[in-house]
């Protein structure tokens, strides 16, 4: 493999350094390093991360190839500075299995954009009744240290304590969609102002928070650790607060969308908001921010959730849970986070790619950007302004919440152990 | 006059006084011989209902043929779209059919919204109900029951409802025809106070322009119209109320309390009534309680609505109408 001389980026946002990529792994970081034929890339003014990762995606495959596949939910990856992507277990069929589970880890491998990690599912089919063979997972090929039945809730309290003891012993943590299950039963969106005024079934904070509240204290009394998925509310995150405070072993993510978006927008019944969770108020916003500030909220996580076309264009009622979010989430981190003065790109760092690494225990990826370490890199361009277009996406779905907004920065070149996956904002 | 009527809060007081006051038009025809009007000749209405709704789709059909418009009558049930075909299919279906106007009816809130704005048809869309979202015209038709009786046939023209306290109670939470009326009866200048259990009413009605109350018999000294709701008896199977004779209790209209009401006030009911639960029989009865009288006015107000919606914008029948409605 031929060299690669990154020069003028700000490492984390810092001072301008070259960085020299040697076949897979860093060879050097400074300042003036020269190399004799060596591919440059000129990245004045751009800030070099460890390659994204993504701790909850969504690739639909297999069963769901209409909305996206494991190679255009990568692709789509790629471009959005991911170098990892964790694709989530509710899957045609569902990857409760360590064949369904090894196929999407082949898969994969085969597409060569990004690295695609498989999470299990925690109950057969997603059923919550029976624990699905968590132990053949983790010893597949696939290495699953994630489980999650995203979608739905483990909403029985006995099946969520098995889970959380059960994959201790192989260091593994349930990442657990927050949803009690009869408070949200036609829930359409947040229940508050705008529901009753819009007269759609209200999905109330307190579905989410009474599931945390719930799961951190049996995370503490069995001694796991517990992850939760896209914390929504103000409310949540004075849960995880308080649990961290007592030292539970809980880690929680956020997502683009409820770090921007709020459930005014829902006013236009344009299905293209409708999530689960659903956006919520302004104060939840601000609340969310100040958490993935200081560290309550451990990571961001996508949860790219594409859908065909047919999905959304109809009623609200009819219409799917979801919004596509690989390639637009670092730009909405940017707006939302780094300049408002919350984060600094090293904080952007911690929060897009170490963090979840560890928490993935994700070898490989979200390592310093120092010589010898993996060459996972992303590069960004936080000077661009530009208005999102969904046509120009690599994933097969459009469901944008962001079209024709104008968001701030992009992604230049994306490297996976050395190899660019994106070059100058194009996909190689 | 706008392109669509989706919601009652979309109104003007000036748009809303002018169907009351185009509504008035219309009575005078229905006490004609013969009850038509030439006005939509030769303009296709199809009345799109994909919910059961008898009374609302006979009372549209009616105001559309005294109008002389084409009437389709279009019910999803047993149709393509039990079969999984889309909203939006079946609406551009019917408009290369060429309908001027879609007369809709849909479970989803906010169905008529979409169908209005997202680009799929150019027909004008008017609401017939959508979830526990809107019921625009039923809201005109109360208003203009409260007008005729409180302020009067003639004397009503031209005017809104300014001061009149109006009462409504019963099943907020799941109901349009409260949030429509909520809206309409703010911007007419009435004051409105919601009566309900507190498990039937939305989370954020705290913002709604109105007072809420828990008490029936505080609040109806204090009303001249008390508009009652239906409330479904599956209702309490979901625990929003202990059982059936508890609610017609607490929150029920019998001629006790109808007797602590002013001696002018009236007793509405959208219908269809569940006599015993929400309101007694003897009440519904009773000469104060005008729920026949808002089914024919719901044909006039309607008539009203198509008119203005599609194109009419002369006087509907010869005789000029006060000046400040113009």
């Amino acid at each position: 493999m031929s060299k690669i001389l990154i020069r003028g980026a700000k490492v984390l946002g810092g001072e301008a350094q070259d960085v020299l990529i040697d076949g897979e792994t860093i060879e050097a970081v400074g300042s003036g390093l020269s190399a004799e034929g060596a591919q440059v890339i000129e990245a004045e003014g751009q800030v070099l991360l460890p390659g994204l990762v993504d701790l909850h995606t969504h690739l639909r495959e297999p069963g769901r190839e209409d909305s996206e596949t494991v190679l255009t939910g990568t692709k789509a990856a790629a471009r959005g500075g991911w170098t990892a992507v964790h694709a989530m277990a509710n899957t045609f069929p569902v990857a409760d299995t360590a064949g369904v589970v090894e196929q999407v880890w082949r898969l994969g491998r085969e597409s060569g954009y990004c690295d695609v990690q498989p999470i299990g599912a925690v109950t057969v089919g997603l059923e919550g009744k029976k624990l699905a063979e968590l132990g053949a997972m983790h010893d597949s090929a696939a290495g699953v240290k994630v489980f999650s039945d995203d979608g739905k809730c483990v909403d029985d309290a006995v099946m969520m304590r098995r889970a959380l003891e059960y994959v201790k012993a192989f260091d593994g943590v349930v990442a657990q969609h927050a949803q009690e299950p009869r408070l949200t039963e036609g829930a359409q969106m947040n229940e508050g102002v705008v529901s009753a005024e819009l007269g759609l079934g209200g999905w109330p904070a307190v579905a989410e928070e009474s599931i945390i509240a719930r799961d951190v204290l049996l995370a503490e009394h069995v001694g796991s650790r517990v992850h939760i998925c896209h914390l929504s509310t103000a409310g949540s995150v004075e849960i995880v607060r308080w649990a961290k405070s007592r030292g539970i072993d809980v880690t929680a993510e956020v997502t683009p969308h409820h770090l921007l978006l709020t459930d005014e927008l829902v006013r236009s019944y344009n299905p293209v908001y409708k999530v689960n969770p659903p956006l919520r108020t302004e104060k939840d916003v601000m609340a969310l921010r100040e958490a993935l500030a200081d560290g309550t909220i451990d990571i961001v996580a996508t949860d790219h959730a594409p859908h065909p076309h047919e999905d959304k264009d109809c009623e609200w009622a009819a219409a799917a849970m979801g919004m596509v979010g690989l390639e637009t989430a670092l730009s909405v981190v940017q707006q939302t986070m780094v300049e408002t003065g919350l984060l600094d790109w090293a904080g952007v760092a911690e929060r897009m790619s170490v963090n979840p690494a560890k928490i993935g225990r994700l070898d490989g990826h979200g390592r310093p950007v120092s010589a010898g370490e993996p060459a996972n890199l992303t590069l960004v361009d936080p000077a661009y302004r530009g208005a999102v277009d969904p046509a120009g996406f690599a994933s097969r779905s459009r469901n944008t919440p962001y079209e024709g907004r104008e968001l701030p920065g992009r992604v230049t070149h994306t490297f996976l152990r050395g190899r660019a996956t994106v070059i100058d904002g194009k996909l190689t | 006059m706008m392109r669509h009527l989706i919601s009652a809060a979309d109104l003007s007081r000036d748009d809303a006084v002018l169907i009351l006051d185009t509504a008035e038009e219309m009575a005078r025809v229905a006490d004609r011989p013969i009850k038509k009007l030439p006005a939509l000749r030769g303009r296709t209405v199809v009345n799109l209902f994909f919910e059961d709704s008898t009374r609302t789709r006979i009372s549209f059909e009616a105001a559309e043929k005294r109008l002389s418009a084409d009437v389709i009558n279009f019910a999803a049930k047993g149709s393509s779209v039990s079969k999984g075909e889309s909203l939006k299919d079946t609406a551009q279906t019917l408009e290369a059919m060429g309908v001027d106007a879609v007369v809709i009816r849909h479970g989803a809130s906010g169905a008529p919204y979409r169908l209005a704005t997202s680009g799929w048809i150019d027909a004008a869309v008017i609401n017939a109900g959508d979830g526990t979202h809107q019921h625009p015209t039923q809201a005109l038709l109360d208003a203009f029951t409260m007008r005729r009786r409180l302020v009067g046939r003639d004397a009503g023209l031209g005017k809104d409802l300014a001061g009149k306290r109006i009462t409504i109670v019963g099943d907020i939470l799941h109901g349009r025809v409260a949030r429509s009326n909520v809206d309409l009866l703010h911007t007419l200048g009435a004051e409105v106070t919601l009566v309900a259990p507190p498990t039937l009413l939305p989370v954020g009605v705290e913002t709604w322009p109105c007072e809420v109350s828990y008490d029936l018999d505080s609040t109806l000294p204090k009303s001249d119209a008390v508009m009652m709701l239906r409330v479904q008896r599956e209702r309490m199977n979901a625990a929003f109320f202990p059982t059936e004779r508890e609610y017609a209790r607490r929150y029920g209209l019998d001629g006790d309390r109808m007797a602590k009401m002013p001696e002018h006030a009236i007793v509405m009911h959208p219908g269809p009534m569940v006599r015993g639960m929400e309101i007694t029989a003897d009440v519904a009865d009773s000469d104060r309680c005008t729920a026949i009288e808002q089914v024919a006015n719901g044909v006039h107000t309607r008539m009203a609505v198509l008119y203005l919606l599609l194109g009419g914008n002369e006087p509907a029948v010869a005789h000029a109408r006060p000046e400040e409605s113009k």
